[in-house]
């Protein structure tokens, strides 16, 4: 027998970086695979260009800064296709090369790469392109394809507003719950298929890779503000519209739980969860965008660093 | 009296207003969207700079270190006056886009800054070189951070388009793409810097 005498830590994991990365992108994949489904094969080659301009760039960064290579740890990986998920499904192809570039590159390496970034490094690519071709990324069409359980209808697919810009403005619509649950929406590539995504974080869930408390607290917020500031006054709003709707669920489970840019304690992650949304359905019910997921977690991401010093744990003992 | 090239020479590169010292932020950020702009920002603050420096240092023995600072501004309020009604009476244009940061040169840092550190304890011609050093490091690095912007933000370069069918990146005319910009040539020229 071979004994080996060593320092502490005694107690390994067998979890490691890439395992957690890649775990969170096959989570993903469902509901990426849907949205190909939903708005047709442009969308593959909008996820395709985002991810492969993630992970060449992160290779360039890596190999510019003389750093070792972080590209097989699934963190660019993952980071351009969370944008491409965020991306409407007719945006012209060198957006999410851009997009991706940006992301990669402001976002999380100038900051020094993996673990050092305060953004969210996907997030900060998507309000980048918001900010800077704002008639791309808000073209919305419906889908292609509608998809009901065991049959799929064809659609024509046309331009139209997202469900939130018809809440903005006040405009009557109909649609049934059914539909918002399974994808058959206008909406970015990976936020539609909400079913999906909330299998996906089942399984990141099952396998402890996120907890509940940042996703919770922050859709429990929105529904509570949501409905308290209904469109007809107060206690009127449709609280189920507003979590079914627009990037809630793919934020929520998918960005906001972050380990880099989320709080490190149980105390914290309600703080930030609670934070995300208030500032959403600040922006959704009050501000000039219909959509305000990106920009809540961008925000309160950059007051982490705040949230973690005041809900430092007690040394046991003192 | 001999002429100390070192005092020219220092503002443009190794003690750049905007990059090295990060004095004048606030004019850089608000009027670095165009050329046009950034050209006569630069006169404007260059003029202002030599005539503070020059006078400041003729009179520093006049005045009491207990209101030097207030002094300091009436001189330098003096010049941002005449150029103020200069750029009025030869080129309402450029009065009209400068706005409100022709006046408010008086509280730019750069010349506050060279008044206090360097004029009111330096001799004449010190004072103008470093005058003249300061102001064309200032005018570089707001002449680059404007071309960047101005060709990205909205694809043209002076009023001009230069690439037919280029999507400019719209962030890069907002005051945070300018930021992001001052940034990134920065953390650039450190670079270069600490690689020597």
């Amino acid at each position: 027998m071979k004994l080996i005498v060593s320092n502490s830590p005694h107690l390994h994991s067998s979890e490691s970086i890439e395992k957690i990365m890649w775990s969170v992108i096959i989570s993903l994949l469902p509901s990426g695979l849907m949205g190909i489904l939903l708005f047709g094969v442009k969308t593959f080659w909008i996820i395709f260009f985002s991810v492969l301009t993630a992970v060449i760039t992160e290779a360039l960064c890596n190999i510019i800064t003389k750093k070792r290579l972080t590209i097989y740890d699934g963190s660019a990986f993952l980071t351009g296709l969370l944008l491409a998920y965020n991306l409407p499904p007719t945006v012209p192809f060198w957006i999410p090369i851009v997009g991706s570039f940006f992301s990669i590159v402001i976002g999380k390496q100038v900051f020094g790469g993996l673990g050092q970034n305060i953004f969210n490094p996907a997030l900060v690519g998507r309000v980048f392109l918001m900010a800077s071709w704002p008639k791309y990324m808000t073209n919305f069409i419906t889908p292609i394809n509608k998809f009901y359980p065991f049959r799929l209808v064809k659609c024509d697919s046309i331009t139209s507003a997202t469900i939130l810009s018809l809440l903005k403005e006040k405009k009557n619509f109909s649609v049934s719950y059914l539909d918002l649950f399974l994808g058959n929406k206008g909406g970015c590539i990976g936020e539609v298929a909400v079913f999906l995504l909330l299998l996906g974080a089942l399984y990141l869930l099952i396998k402890k890779y996120i907890l509940l408390y940042i996703p919770l607290s922050y859709i429990i917020t929105v529904a509570i503000l949501s409905y308290i500031f209904g469109p007809n006054g107060l206690f009127t709003g449709n609280w189920l519209l507003s979590i079914l709707s627009g990037g809630l669920i793919l934020g929520a489970f998918f960005m906001a739980t972050d380990y880099v840019t989320s709080p490190l304690t149980k105390k914290g992650q309600l703080i930030f969860g609670i934070g995300c949304g208030i500032i959403t359905s600040v922006i959704r019910i009050w501000g000039g965008y219909p959509e305000g997921v990106s920009y809540a977690i961008l925000i309160m991401n950059a007051v982490v660093p705040l949230i973690d010093r005041y809900t430092k744990q007690r040394i046991f003992g003192r | 009296m001999k002429i100390n090239l070192k005092e020219f020479l220092k503002g443009i590169i190794s003690e750049n207003p905007t990059f090295v010292l990060m004095l004048g932020l606030c004019p850089t950020l608000a009027i670095s969207t165009t050329l046009a702009n950034a050209i006569g920002m630069s006169f404007a603050a260059t003029f202002v700079l030599l005539g503070s420096n020059i006078i400041i240092s003729l009179i520093k023995r006049l005045i009491p270190s207990k209101i030097r600072i207030p002094s300091y501004i009436v001189v330098i309020a003096t010049f941002v006056t005449i150029t103020e009604l200069i750029i009025k009476a030869y080129s309402p244009a450029l009065d009209k886009s400068l706005g409100i940061y022709i006046p408010l040169i008086v509280v730019n840092c750069i010349v506050l800054g060279r008044a206090e550190a360097f004029a009111s304890k330096s001799n004449l011609i010190d004072s103008i070189l470093d005058a003249l050093g300061m102001g064309v490091g200032f005018s570089l690095a707001l002449i680059l951070i404007s071309g960047i912007r101005e060709f990205f933000g909205v694809g043209k370069i002076f009023g001009n388009t230069v690439i037919r069918g280029f999507e400019p990146v719209f962030l890069f005319a907002m005051p945070s793409g300018a930021l992001l910009i001052i940034g990134i040539l920065m953390g650039f020229f450190n670079f270069l810097k600490n690689k020597k």
